[in-house]
């Protein structure tokens, strides 16, 4: 098991994001999570990669616990600064804004962590960054800036920049919502390259087909809590709760 | 007195304004980098110190604030110090720029995305590294065009140091103006500063130009 994250609970204010969420990632699995907004899929994915600390519930990596409710309090307990950067190490987040980072090139975006961060050579990372790119199908952007590219392209890089980090489990929080609809099938080709590699991955996604056609499973959250989860045939084509087949009613028209 | 004498002379209050000029930025661009991140500090009481200083300093007179820092140690402690009167200068040039460089700095780091800290803190950069590396060199860009202004603000400031009678090129003007009823002196120190500052313009510009690759 990649990751298991057991009764997750997260609170802003006075408000419940998340209220006991429960799920596991095996490996190479490819998994979609749909909802509408604000059901807490983004603050899923954030609690995931330690962006956001949980109020309650274990995160567990590779079998190793990064946070645990403590039994006294009730409250979450984080590993330590070593240990978490470790967990850090193991996933990657691609945003909806790409976030890449204006002042560098394009091959420092994805060299400049692996150097600095895990202190690998500078021939091998852009040896690396080389062969991603041409895998991202924009080998030729190597010395460009990001305001340079589009969109799709920006996020083809910042895909790259993930994977060059030698991750075991890639989040992706709506990769393809800041894009115009031309550009989108080119993000969701690359990460259904990815799939078919067996990367293991988690889609926050509105894009049902994609949903449909890439992933493993199927995680419809509504709420705060997932409402049901199963394969894209089940949850997609025969959900069994009325919130899934309502939601889904919007995407047919 | 002629043309070529008055020069001279002036010449040596030129160097005592370029002193005050350097040696202010030296301090202050560096203070003032520790004050913006000191104001966001998580301990309270350093944060409203760092707010009651930045609003006091902006909120009276340089000159003022010369006299205090020359003045005050023999006032308020009782202390004669020697040779403190280009000291009491710096310090109060220091302190009072440091002020203003944080809030532009403050401005600048405010101004970055906060995507990129999260890009970076998954990636696994740390903290120092993050704002070393991702953070700053884009602040640094976005502030340019506000520093150019302090910069150049600074030049024709470093005039207030005559309050102290200290003989830079403002108070040897006026000195030698009177003693000799001529008008050249201003006009000499006039064109001082603005060549000065003409100069900053040159250099700030190349500097911008040089982070222009990227949006």
């Amino acid at each position: 098991m990649i990751l298991e994250m057991k009764k997750i609970r997260k609170k802003f204010g006075g408000l419940e994001v998340l209220q006991d969420i429960s799920f596991d990632i095996d490996s190479g699995e490819v998994v979609s999570i749909i909802g509408p907004s604000g059901s807490g899929k983004s603050t899923l994915l954030r609690c995931a990669t330690f962006l956001e600390t949980i109020d309650g519930g274990d995160i567990i990596y590779m079998g190793d616990k990064a946070a645990w409710t403590d039994e006294q309090t009730g409250g979450a307990v984080y590993a330590n600064a070593q240990k978490l950067k470790k967990f850090r190490g193991y996933c990657g987040l691609v945003f909806q804004q790409f976030n890449l980072f204006p002042h560098y090139s394009i091959m420092k975006n994805i060299t400049d962590a692996p150097m600095k961060v895990q202190g690998m050579g500078r021939e091998e990372a852009e040896a690396n960054a080389v062969e991603l790119l041409r895998k991202m199908g924009i080998e030729d952007k190597a010395d460009g800036y990001p305001y340079q590219l589009s969109g799709g392209q920006q996020q083809r890089v910042a895909i790259a920049r993930a994977l060059a980090m030698k991750l075991e489990i890639l989040f992706f929080d709506e990769p393809t919502s800041a894009l115009d609809p031309e550009l989108t099938g080119e993000v969701l080709k690359v990460i259904k390259q990815l799939a078919d590699e067996n990367m293991t991955m988690v889609v926050v996604t509105h894009e049902m087909s994609f949903a449909k056609a890439v992933s493993d499973r199927v995680i419809f959250m509504d709420g705060g809590v997932i409402v049901e989860q199963g394969t894209p045939k089940d949850v997609l084509e025969n959900p069994s709760e009325e919130r899934t087949r309502q939601f889904l009613s919007v995407f047919e028209r | 007195m002629e043309f070529s004498v008055m020069l001279s002379t002036m010449s040596a209050g030129m160097l005592r304004t370029g002193a005050i000029f350097a040696l202010t930025l030296l301090g202050s661009l560096p203070l003032g980098m520790i004050v913006a991140l000191l104001r966001k500090s998580r301990f309270a009481p350093l944060r409203i110190f760092i707010r009651v200083y930045i609003s006091v300093i902006r909120g009276t007179p340089l000159m003022l604030q010369l006299l205090v820092w020359y003045f005050g140690p023999y006032y308020l402690l009782g202390l004669n110090i020697g040779g403190w009167r280009f000291p009491a200068i710096i310090v109060a040039f220091v302190v009072n720029y440091a002020a203003y460089f944080a809030e532009i700095y403050r401005g600048g780091i405010e101004s970055i995305p906060q995507g990129q800290y999260e890009a970076a803190q998954v990636l696994g950069y740390s903290r120092a590294q993050t704002f070393m590396r991702i953070i700053l060199p884009q602040v640094v860009k976005i502030i340019m065009p506000s520093v150019t202004n302090e910069v150049i603000t600074l030049v024709k400031d470093t005039s207030m140091a005559f309050t102290l009678a200290y003989a830079e090129i403002f108070s040897l003007a006026k000195q030698i103006s009177a003693s000799q009823t001529s008008f050249m002196p201003f006009v000499i120190a006039g064109v001082f500063y603005f060549i000065a500052n003409y100069a900053v313009e040159i250099v700030m510009a190349r500097i911008e130009k040089s982070m222009d690759y990227y949006k």
